[in-house]
């Protein structure tokens, strides 16, 4: 089943004297259940790209469709709400709020939603479980490691389930075996869980973990590969493979 | 030249941030000033050397305040300070990083503060000069009396002392500043936007122990102060204030903990929307603040004291004024068998002048008495009995008698009511309240009286409330008014003419005066002349007079009480809306996130307007149950200038705490919400 549909988009940054694409005409389809990895370099439109997704940005020309809503025309309280409702978030720098708890970044998306507070408990214990932070629930961020925060993100992103999970540079401030771990959760999360994830990354190894990953360079997509029913390895060597021949511009991929 | 440049343009660039600490200091330097200026002005000198044992208190009190107001501003600065060095951390962090010193960067932080000190210095001063010549004249025209001569100057020696203060003050925080560079590590300031915030949870036991010790002393000093106060020893009053304190600070330590705690268990409440949050920073925000939210409450408990009594003390001076002094000069003249004349008029005559000249309107009549009839006969059948109460009173002195038509004449000159009588009836005025109880045990019993040989009975059974001579206070201790054709002709004892100044302003006024004064020592001296020097008995009231009296230590104190009030009142309002700015620049962040997981503008701005409003609430909330008592306390030291109306003052103290705090307040928020709102 179609749940995304990015229809020939367009966004222009600057003015007449200095015009920037950073998306030059993108169109793609995600799939419902599918883990889709964005990569490209520095400058390749890629976290643009996301922004524009998950309206954070406005396109300059196309359309967007999650679950044939078009993104772009919505405005004012039915943005938010739709933001609220359909999407989930995961950032590079987890943003959490410092004077709380995980537990209670974990409800907050929940509360804002006005979900009855009766149901809360049950669902942030089961999320927790299958992220694997039940013992630092009652932390707060200063008290825990990098790759426990983002962990703590992705719970809060997945609890409210919704339509699709965007992720921007998910492992970018993580070491590799925390990056490891997250990544294996976010993957439990889209094969047991069914949730749909996009992520944009320039980490070969993290975009290794996804079903698709699509490359982006000077705002055009310029390859796509699958992974089909291979190994992990293997689709890691296949998207190697591609950045090498992409120029080696994302040369500080691992 | 580079390391001039550097600090000036960082000021013009990060004009956001330096214009709250710029203001903190402006209020700092301007209340000091403000405050300081009290001691050196006219109103004080009036009061300090009436050697009053009140005054002697209050100069204690006064001089204990000063430091304990240097002592806040010194924090906030210190406070202020540090909280603009924290958010810079990565642009000294990008100087060390293109290689600068730390010797260099210290100098730069050296030429801000500087450039920063003199400037707010100089802009605080004329602010707080503004302030103190604007607020006293605000509270010299509270008052029906002339207030004028008690306006504060600009005073030299506060300028001094607040320069000297503050160039200590900046000279420390130099210091501070140019410790914490070398301290220093280009890591942590590299990082220092990064890391998260550690937060200080107290140990819940802990905070009901602290709450539980704070509320049983507040307890035990609520009721020394406030119930037991007859036992009240300076020492006493000194371990209650001292308690006071402490347990404010304690409460204020625990509070926070102590009740995220409850609502935490309320989980319901506490999951609802942003509660989780909103509650969060609220107990974050007051347990750092501790020190200032307990610096505030205790000056708003000043401010509510202070204005609320010297409120009802303006109040009772005021109405007693504009009651008991309703015409503007009055003429007493002692009626002597031996002079020529009986009426006043008629000796005016005599010495060439007109007594009418001058007034619009005025009542000329006179005064009689029954040399038969003293208190003694006046009090008839009750005399023994009140003798034996009241052995002070002197029981020979003669009662006054006026005419019904006469003193109906002058109730529509002072524009009261007039009374009526049977042809056989009497009424007793009165109004000194000590002198209306008496009397009015006689008239209860027997009311029945002989005078000029005529027999009357009283029309009432206690005094009614009147006086015929304008005066200040209630001072009439009792005339008697009769029917006209009662009292005889030779019996006159006073000649008394009462009238309205031909003139409607101040000064048109103060010129008749001045020409009366002159008709009547000329009257006088001419008379005393012709009788070989013999005192004569001309007196004159008029109502300038009288207000210019009027200003006595209650009314100085009152002065003092509502100015200091106000002062304070507009310092807590700052240092609260600047602390919760401060907030809101750090906390943007953390609004961009809620909004990121998509809260909705709606109740972000509902968050944010509880977390305000608590934040300007709790030390209110206290500080009301601190005054509760404190008023009781303070109406029995004030009791001496009239505490009368009180529910009216504490109405009017309340309208302004609402309109000043609740100002601040609307203003915080709005500022808030602008600094928050998401590009």
């Amino acid at each position: 089943m179609e749940l995304l549909k990015v229809e020939q988009i367009e966004k222009y940054y600057g003015n007449k004297s200095s015009l920037t694409k950073a998306i030059d005409d993108i169109s793609f389809k995600v799939e419902k259940g599918e883990f889709v990895a964005i990569m490209g370099a520095s400058g390749s439109g890629k976290t643009t790209l996301l922004n524009c997704i998950s309206t954070i940005d406005r396109v300059t020309a196309g359309h967007i469709y999650l679950e044939g809503q078009d993104v772009t025309e919505l405005k004012g309280k039915a943005l938010n709400r739709f933001r609220r409702e359909k999407l989930g978030f995961i950032f590079q720098d987890f943003n959490l709020l410092d004077t709380l708890t995980a537990y209670e970044n974990i409800s907050l998306a929940l509360s804002i939603q006005k979900k009855n507070t009766d149901d809360i408990d049950a669902a942030i214990r089961n999320v927790a479980e299958q992220l694997g932070i039940t013992e630092v629930l009652e932390k707060y961020p200063y008290q825990m490691s990098g790759g426990q925060k983002q962990r703590v993100a992705s719970a809060r992103a997945i609890i409210t389930n919704p339509s699709i999970v965007l992720a921007d540079e998910p492992t970018g401030a993580l070491d590799s075996k925390s990056s490891k771990m997250l990544m294996e959760r976010l993957t439990y999360l889209n094969k047991e869980q069914d949730a749909t994830i996009m992520m944009v990354t320039h980490d070969s190894f993290s975009a290794s973990y996804a079903g698709r990953v699509i490359f982006i360079k000077d705002g055009k997509i310029y390859h796509e590969i699958s992974r089909g029913d291979g190994k992990r390895k293997e689709f890691f060597d296949k998207i190697i493979d591609v950045i090498t021949l992409l120029g080696g511009d994302v040369n500080d991929a691992v | 030249m580079m390391l001039f440049k550097i600090p000036v343009r960082n000021i013009k660039r990060s004009l956001r941030d330096y214009a709250i600490y710029f203001f903190t200091l402006i209020i700092g330097v301007s209340i000091f000033y403000v405050f300081n200026a009290i001691g050196g002005q006219a109103a004080m000198m009036r009061v300090s050397s009436s050697g009053n044992e009140i005054i002697e208190w209050l100069k204690t009190a006064l001089s204990g305040v000063s430091v304990f107001v240097a002592t806040i501003l010194a924090l906030l600065i210190v406070y202020a300070s540090r909280f603009l060095m924290k958010r810079r951390n990565r642009e000294f962090a990008l100087y060390m990083l293109l290689g600068m010193g730390k010797a260099n960067i210290s100098a730069i932080l050296l030429i801000e503060t500087v450039i920063i000190g003199i400037g707010s210095l100089v802009v605080g001063l004329f602010v707080g000069i503004g302030l103190s010549q604007l607020m006293s004249a605000l509270v010299a025209n509270l008052f029906e009396a002339d207030m004028t001569a008690y306006k504060l100057t600009v005073s030299g020696e506060a300028v001094g002392k607040t320069i000297l203060f503050f160039t200590v003050m900046y000279f420390i925080v130099m210091l501070c500043n140019s410790g914490a560079v070398t301290k220093m590590k280009l890591i942590d300031l590299i990082q220092s936007g990064k890391k998260s915030e550690k937060i200080r949870i107290r140990n819940p036991f802990v905070c009901v122990m602290l709450f539980l010790v704070a509320a049983l002393s507040l307890g035990y000093a609520y009721y020394q102060v406030g119930w037991n106060y007859e036992n009240l020893s300076s020492g006493k009053i000194f371990i209650c204030i001292l308690l006071g304190v402490v347990a404010t600070f304690l409460i204020f330590s625990s509070i926070a903990g102590l009740l995220l705690r409850i609502i935490m268990c309320m989980k319901k409440i506490y999951h609802r929307g942003l509660n989780a949050f909103t509650f969060r920073q609220i107990s974050s925000k007051v347990s750092t603040m501790v020190f200032s939210m307990s610096a505030i409450c205790l000056m708003l408990f000043v401010t509510i004291c202070s204005l609320t009594t010297a409120f009802s003390v303006r109040n009772s001076l005021n109405s007693n004024l504009k009651a008991l002094c309703p015409a503007d000069a009055q003429i007493e003249f002692e009626i002597n068998e031996a002079y020529d004349a009986r009426d006043i008029s008629d000796l005016y005559k005599k010495y060439g002048y007109e007594l009418t000249d001058g007034f619009k309107e005025y009542v000329h009549f006179k005064t009689y008495s029954d040399e038969s009839f003293t208190l003694n006969e006046s009090f008839g059948s009750q005399l023994d009995e009140l003798k034996k109460k009241y052995p002070f009173l002197n029981y020979e002195t003669s009662e006054t008698f006026v005419r019904l038509s006469d003193y109906n004449a002058l109730m529509k000159l002072y524009g009261k009511q007039p009374l009526n009588l049977q042809d056989d009836e009497y009424i007793v005025i009165c109004d000194y309240k000590s002198m209306k109880e008496i009397r009015d045990k006689a008239l209860e019993k027997g009311n029945e009286i002989t005078v000029f040989g005529k027999k009357l009975y009283s029309k009432y059974d206690e005094c009614k409330d009147g006086f015929i001579c304008i005066s200040a206070q209630h001072i009439n201790a009792g005339v008697y008014i009769v029917p006209d054709d009662v009292v005889t002709e030779n019996c006159e004892t006073m000649d008394l003419f009462t009238g309205n100044y031909d003139a409607s302003t101040k000064d048109e006024k103060q010129n008749v005066e001045h020409i009366q004064r002159e008709h009547i020592s000329s009257v006088t001296s001419s008379l005393s002349e012709e009788r070989n020097g013999e005192e004569v008995g001309i007196l004159f009231d008029s109502k300038l007079d009288i207000y210019e009296a009027a200003v006595g230590l209650g009314a100085i104190l009152a002065f003092l009480g509502l100015y200091i009030g106000i002062v304070f009142l507009v310092a807590c309002g700052a240092i609260l809306a600047l602390k919760e700015l401060s907030e809101s620049v750090d906390s943007i962040s953390k609004y961009d996130t809620l909004r990121k997981i998509g809260a909705e503008e709606k109740d972000i701005s509902s968050s944010l307007f509880r977390q305000i409003g608590i934040f300007f609430l709790l030390p209110f909330l206290l500080a009301v149950i601190h005054s509760i008592v404190g008023m009781k306390f303070a109406t029995k030291v004030m009791e001496i200038f009239g505490t009368e109306g009180m529910g009216q003052s504490i109405a009017i103290t309340s309208g302004i705490l609402l309109m000043i705090y609740g100002g601040y307040f609307m203003v915080t928020f709005i500022n808030s919400k602008w600094i928050i709102k998401g590009r």
